[in-house]
């Protein structure tokens, strides 16, 4: 039973069209990659599914319930939680400051907040930095700390924008590791990366936008075979 | 001993009374205090919540009206109006936020100060409730002396203190400063932001209301262009909090005693007392600039420099 279905979603900014009648849907347990040229319209999926925008048209469903049109902070509450391409960070919060403020969404009381948090920047690495003030992080870091953040709601699913961009490759291979541990906890993903290695290693199955369109879905080896996804996009990133 | 530090500073201002003070210190300390609870209020929304409000003379007034006119009106002691106010602050706090905190930054800025603008004309021309511009003077003072007026008001000076605290350093706290801090991350993280800023606003608005109560029957007259003011309530409570430290416990404290003796202080000096205004303007952009997280907040700073001066 798909977790998250995407049915037949539009969204227009006044004349323009940045998504047209895109349908896909996301497996429990998987790792859905989302590809496309710059300005296809991913982040503008993401935030249909994580409630910032309201679809034009098409409806998005999570277990089976009706999600479009709810706001970002009920949406995260029933399971989904989102990292940021620009990211975010609580700035003038400590590392653990920060990651104890999301946890609280599941507990009352700090103890519990306090213990939730201590676990996430544990998993994700971050426990070395944990009373940095989270404006002085490095980009690296700032990464993971999106990730730690949106592991500390509980989230069922898990929505990654481009937690790859602008690291090095040391810091390339912790943040897949970090992920297939992601997988491993049982929590699905949705990622958006550009970094085509990393995809193509990383995912179960593939959906390709362009130009608010889906091109095609299917498994890495499938979209890597596609003509039209290699004339529209990988065309041009082969030298990424 | 910094556990203790708020139990200590208490306990020392309780004593004061007791050597002896003039009728005039008296006054100041008590304005010391009603300027701290004020400041805490909206140190609470403006400083943690960073929802900056210009018009926190709005909810100082309708307390202090909410005392005047049950008084006038009801012909029952003002001093329910500490305990009504809660209630009709909040009502006001609730329309106001509905109106204003939709508004974001500058926005809700202006948007207050409307507010506060607003309900001062009001006051003015409902003056079947209000009296008008009359005022209304409370006839029966409960005290000539000042002693038990300090002693109400540093009482709820220690429980403003200790509920703020106790507000940010729980759930809520952490909520408020993430709003504070990015309000889309804060509502992709399961935040109702709405919600939290409308809590923050009643919080601050009610314990501002509950100040204006207090002045209403400590001062025995109020009228709408001294409770509703804008630049000697809504601005001085802004300054009251950027001089001692935005989003500081004790910013709001430290803040009030520099800002009630400098306003004394100014007063005295001839022909130069009336332009207090001016030297607030000056002291503002001297802080802005040199102290922008205030006397508490770059404490670390303000020694070093001190120390430094003396080295050399």
């Amino acid at each position: 039973m798909a977790m998250l279905e995407v049915k037949g979603v539009s969204r227009f900014f006044g004349g323009l069209a940045a998504l047209t009648d895109i349908t896909f849907s996301v497996e429990k347990g998987e790792i859905l990659g989302l590809i496309g040229p710059n300005g296809a319209g991913k982040t503008t999926m993401f935030n249909v599914v994580n409630g910032f925008y309201a679809p034009s048209r098409g409806e998005v469903y999570f277990n089976q319930k009706k999600i479009s049109g709810l706001k970002p902070h009920q949406i995260c509450k029933m399971g989904i939680a989102r990292t940021f391409q620009v990211v975010k960070p609580l700035q003038r919060m400590s590392v653990l400051d920060n990651v104890i403020a999301s946890a609280f969404l599941r507990v009352k009381s700090r103890a519990q907040a306090e213990e939730t948090a201590w676990d996430t920047i544990k998993f994700t690495g971050l426990f070395d930095d944990r009373d940095v003030i989270s404006k002085g992080l490095p980009l690296g870091k700032r990464k993971k700390l999106e990730i730690a953040r949106a592991l500390a709601t509980q989230p069922e699913m898990i929505l990654l924008d481009e937690s790859f961009a602008g690291l090095n490759p040391a810091e390339l291979d912790e943040s897949i590791g970090i992920i297939r541990k992601i997988k491993e906890k049982g929590i699905t993903i949705m990622i958006i990366e550009h970094h085509m290695k990393v995809i193509m290693a990383i995912s179960d199955r593939i959906v390709v936008l362009s130009y608010g369109q889906k091109l095609a879905e299917g498994t890495p080896h499938e979209i890597g075979h596609n003509p039209l996804v290699v004339e529209a996009y990988l065309g041009e990133a082969e030298s990424v | 001993m910094k556990k203790a530090l708020p139990l200590i500073i208490s306990g020392l201002l309780a004593m004061l009374p007791l050597i002896g003070l003039s009728s005039y210190w008296m006054h100041i300390l008590i304005l010391v205090i009603m300027w701290s609870v004020i400041g805490m209020a909206w140190n609470l929304l403006g400083g943690y919540c960073g929802q900056v409000s210009f018009g926190h003379a709005a909810f100082f007034g309708v307390g202090a009206y909410t005392a005047g006119i049950l008084y006038n009106k009801l012909g029952i002691s003002a001093w329910w109006g500490l305990p009504v106010s809660i209630f009709i602050v909040t009502v006001f706090a609730l329309i106001i936020g509905y109106i204003c905190l939709r508004l974001k930054g500058p926005f809700f800025a202006l948007g207050t100060l409307a507010m506060g603008v607003i309900l001062r004309v009001m006051a003015e021309n409902l003056t079947t409730i209000t009296e008008g511009d009359l005022g209304i003077m409370i006839r029966e003072r409960t005290w000539i002396e000042k002693t038990w007026y300090f002693y109400i008001i540093l009482i709820l000076g220690v429980l403003s203190f200790f509920l703020v605290k106790k507000v940010i350093e729980s759930k809520l706290g952490y909520y408020f400063v993430a709003i504070r801090e990015d309000q889309d991350a804060a509502e992709s993280l399961g935040i109702n932001t709405t919600l939290y800023k409308t809590m923050a606003l009643c919080l601050s608005a009610v314990i501002t209301g509950l100040a204006g109560a207090f002045y209403t029957n400590y001062m025995g007259y109020i009228d709408p262009k001294i409770v509703f003011a804008l630049h000697d309530i809504s601005i001085v409570t802004i300054m009251v909090v950027m001089v001692g430290g935005v989003a500081t416990f004790w910013g709001p404290f430290v803040g009030s005693i520099i800002m009630v003796f400098l306003a004394e202080l100014i007063r005295t000096i001839p022909k130069l007392g009336a332009a207090h205004h001016t030297f607030f303007g000056i002291l503002l952009i001297v802080i802005i600039i040199f102290l922008p997280n205030g006397v508490v907040g770059d404490w670390p700073k303000l020694k070093k420099a001190f120390r430094g001066r003396r080295a050399g």
